[in-house]
């Protein structure tokens, strides 16, 4: 039905587009990272000295890894949060279904920094949180680990991501078929058999798609260490922040970037085959 | 009818245990808290902290009204907003397409590239077209914050108007081929107009995810500040009530807009009216 030419002229935009604003710029990642820096200028000799120090150095794995212990907490609680509210959402709700969706996906598409904000007036010392358990008269002094710590961290980004996790369970949720849960009953099987057996692992594709939205986000994110983590809540990305910023290291910055992509693009790779595995339908 | 639009009818088992209710509202007051103690402290006199709020006052947004400068960033944004909508729109609409009805070799690979940016953390895609813009000599400025959010935005338009198309009845476009139009006179009064609703609906949110936009536009940013960099470059220095002022109010817009966009959503669910009719009862009465 579509000619050659229709199809050509609506598939050569969009490519020439992602070809010069992503594949390009991916490529000069990779090239900048086989480069170094020296005396303030860019020194483009091919080595592999950026990946070696980041091998062996002791404090970017230490930071990778913390990154990667923040990202796996906030995806777990996200998880706990999404899916009993999409459980709830789907099966449960009658009356106010899409007013309740809409409560939830507003998070969602609200600013990122207003709420990153609004947790830095409440953790710290002198916020919200610390004035409530102090006019409660339960603490005397303000409590000081709420802010600038991993735990301020987790906390937002748990707040920012549960959504992401609740769209995709909520639309698996939506496809289980109606019928199957009632012949579950039918069969004798309590609400809490019929879960497990029936519906839990009819979910798992939006349950592993949300894990991954979720992970792979806060693994990448930056910005609430920088809005609450302090110097204990360093996440990988702000390494690389001030790789390309006051540190001036830009191969270095280049190199870790990298190897975040190349994990992503793994992750979501494997998790595509791990999904098509467990799809029923 | 499908099994979602089954279910979203509502209501599966006969009793609902307690404590799911009381999890769901409690998971509800989670997501809500930060927002709603950031708007009722936007009114607090003594200032951002403390408890309980005390000695209402807007003076804070009336210091809001007459801070030139942030609203001077507010019109930087709505300009890359406008542009990186338009960006997004031309290029994700053709994009939908060729998915839709093309093949051609890496078209695969082409689908994971669009939507690519969509799960990349803001830091890479920020930093990859840091490097484009240095590499070919173009200074950072409102400009690279545009083709930065029109990268970043171009996969929800693609997969907008991509799930619009889905929906599309095709006998409509093939009568409009079989009565002589050319491919583009179809696109234009057929395709095009079936595709209204996808299209605004991505246009708002393209709209308010660039109003709100901050990790890529983070790298790309040139004299000129967002919104968003402007009350972030604000923070650095202290806080002040004034902020939780103007969140409020990015508060008030991203929702009224979120909630349109779910409406005409919800809309598109409904049977096409109009011309689709038209053309329809036109052919039954040739074969009639």
């Amino acid at each position: 039905m579509y000619t050659r030419s229709y199809k050509v002229s609506v598939s050569i935009p969009p490519l020439l587009w992602v070809t010069i604003f992503l594949l390009v710029p991916y490529a000069l990642l990779f090239c900048y990272s086989f480069w170094s820096v020296s005396a303030g200028a860019i020194v483009r000799h091919w080595n592999l000295d950026n990946y070696r120090e980041l091998a062996r150095s002791p404090m970017y794995l230490t930071v990778l890894f913390r990154s990667m212990k923040i990202a796996a907490a906030v995806t777990s609680l996200a998880l706990l949060l999404g899916y009993p509210l999409a459980y709830f959402l789907s099966f449960y709700a009658k009356l106010r279904k899409d007013l309740l969706y809409q409560l939830v996906i507003i998070p969602l598409w609200v600013s990122y920094l207003v709420r990153g904000y609004a947790w830095k007036t409440i953790l710290g010392s002198e916020g919200v949180l610390n004035g409530f358990l102090q006019y409660m008269h339960l603490v005397r002094h303000p409590v000081e680990f709420f802010l600038y710590s991993p735990f301020a961290v987790v906390l937002t980004l748990t707040h920012i991501y549960t959504p992401f996790t609740f769209l995709p369970i909520y639309a698996s949720l939506e496809h289980v078929p109606r019928n199957l849960v009632e012949a579950s009953q039918d069969l004798g099987a309590s609400p809490a058999v019929t879960f497990w057996r029936v519906i839990f692992p009819l979910s798992l594709p939006g349950v592993l798609a949300g894990a991954t939205f979720a992970f792979v986000l806060a693994l990448g994110d930056f910005l609430a260490p920088l809005l609450v983590g302090g110097p204990s809540g360093i996440m990988i990305s702000n390494i690389v922040v001030s790789l390309f910023g006051a540190a001036f290291n830009w191969p270095l910055g280049a190199a870790i970037s990298l190897c975040l992509l190349v994990l992503v693009v793994t992750l979501l790779f494997v998790v595509e085959r791990v999904e098509k595995k467990l799809s029923f339908s | 009818m499908s099994t979602a639009e089954e279910n979203h009818r509502g209501g599966s088992f006969r009793r609902r245990p307690a404590w799911l209710g009381v999890y769901a509202a409690a998971v509800y007051g989670f997501l809500y808290l930060p927002i709603a103690v950031l708007v009722i402290y936007s009114f607090n006199g003594p200032g951002v902290g403390g408890f309980p709020p005390r000695a209402l006052t807007l003076d804070w947004y009336r210091q809001l009204l007459s801070d030139l400068a942030l609203w001077d960033t507010v019109a930087n944004s709505l300009l890359v907003a406008l542009a990186a909508v338009a960006i997004a729109l031309a290029l994700g609409l053709p994009a939908a397409l060729a998915l839709d009805r093309a093949r051609f070799p890496g078209k695969a690979l082409f689908r994971r590239l669009v939507l690519l940016p969509l799960i990349l953390p803001g830091i890479i895609t920020g930093l990859s077209l840091l490097m484009l813009f240095v590499a070919s000599g173009i200074h950072l400025s409102l400009l690279t914050i545009t083709l930065g959010h029109g990268t970043a935005l171009i996969s929800v338009a693609t997969t907008e108007i991509f799930a619009g198309l889905q929906k599309l009845d095709r006998s409509q476009e093939e009568a409009s081929l079989d009565l002589g139009a050319t491919h583009w006179q179809t696109f234009w009064r057929v395709t095009l107009p079936s595709l209204r609703v996808p299209l605004i609906a991505a246009a708002l949110l393209i709209f308010t995810l660039s109003i709100d936009e901050i990790a890529v536009s983070f790298f790309l940013i040139g004299r000129s500040n967002t919104l968003p960099l402007e009350i972030w470059s604000r923070l650095r220095r202290g806080i002040t009530p004034e902020i939780n002022a103007i969140s409020a109010v990015i508060l008030c817009f991203s929702v009224s807009m979120i909630v349109l966009w779910y409406h005409l959503r919800r809309r598109r669910e409904q049977p096409e009216a109009g011309a689709a009719e038209l053309i329809q009862t036109s052919l039954q009465k040739e074969t009639a």
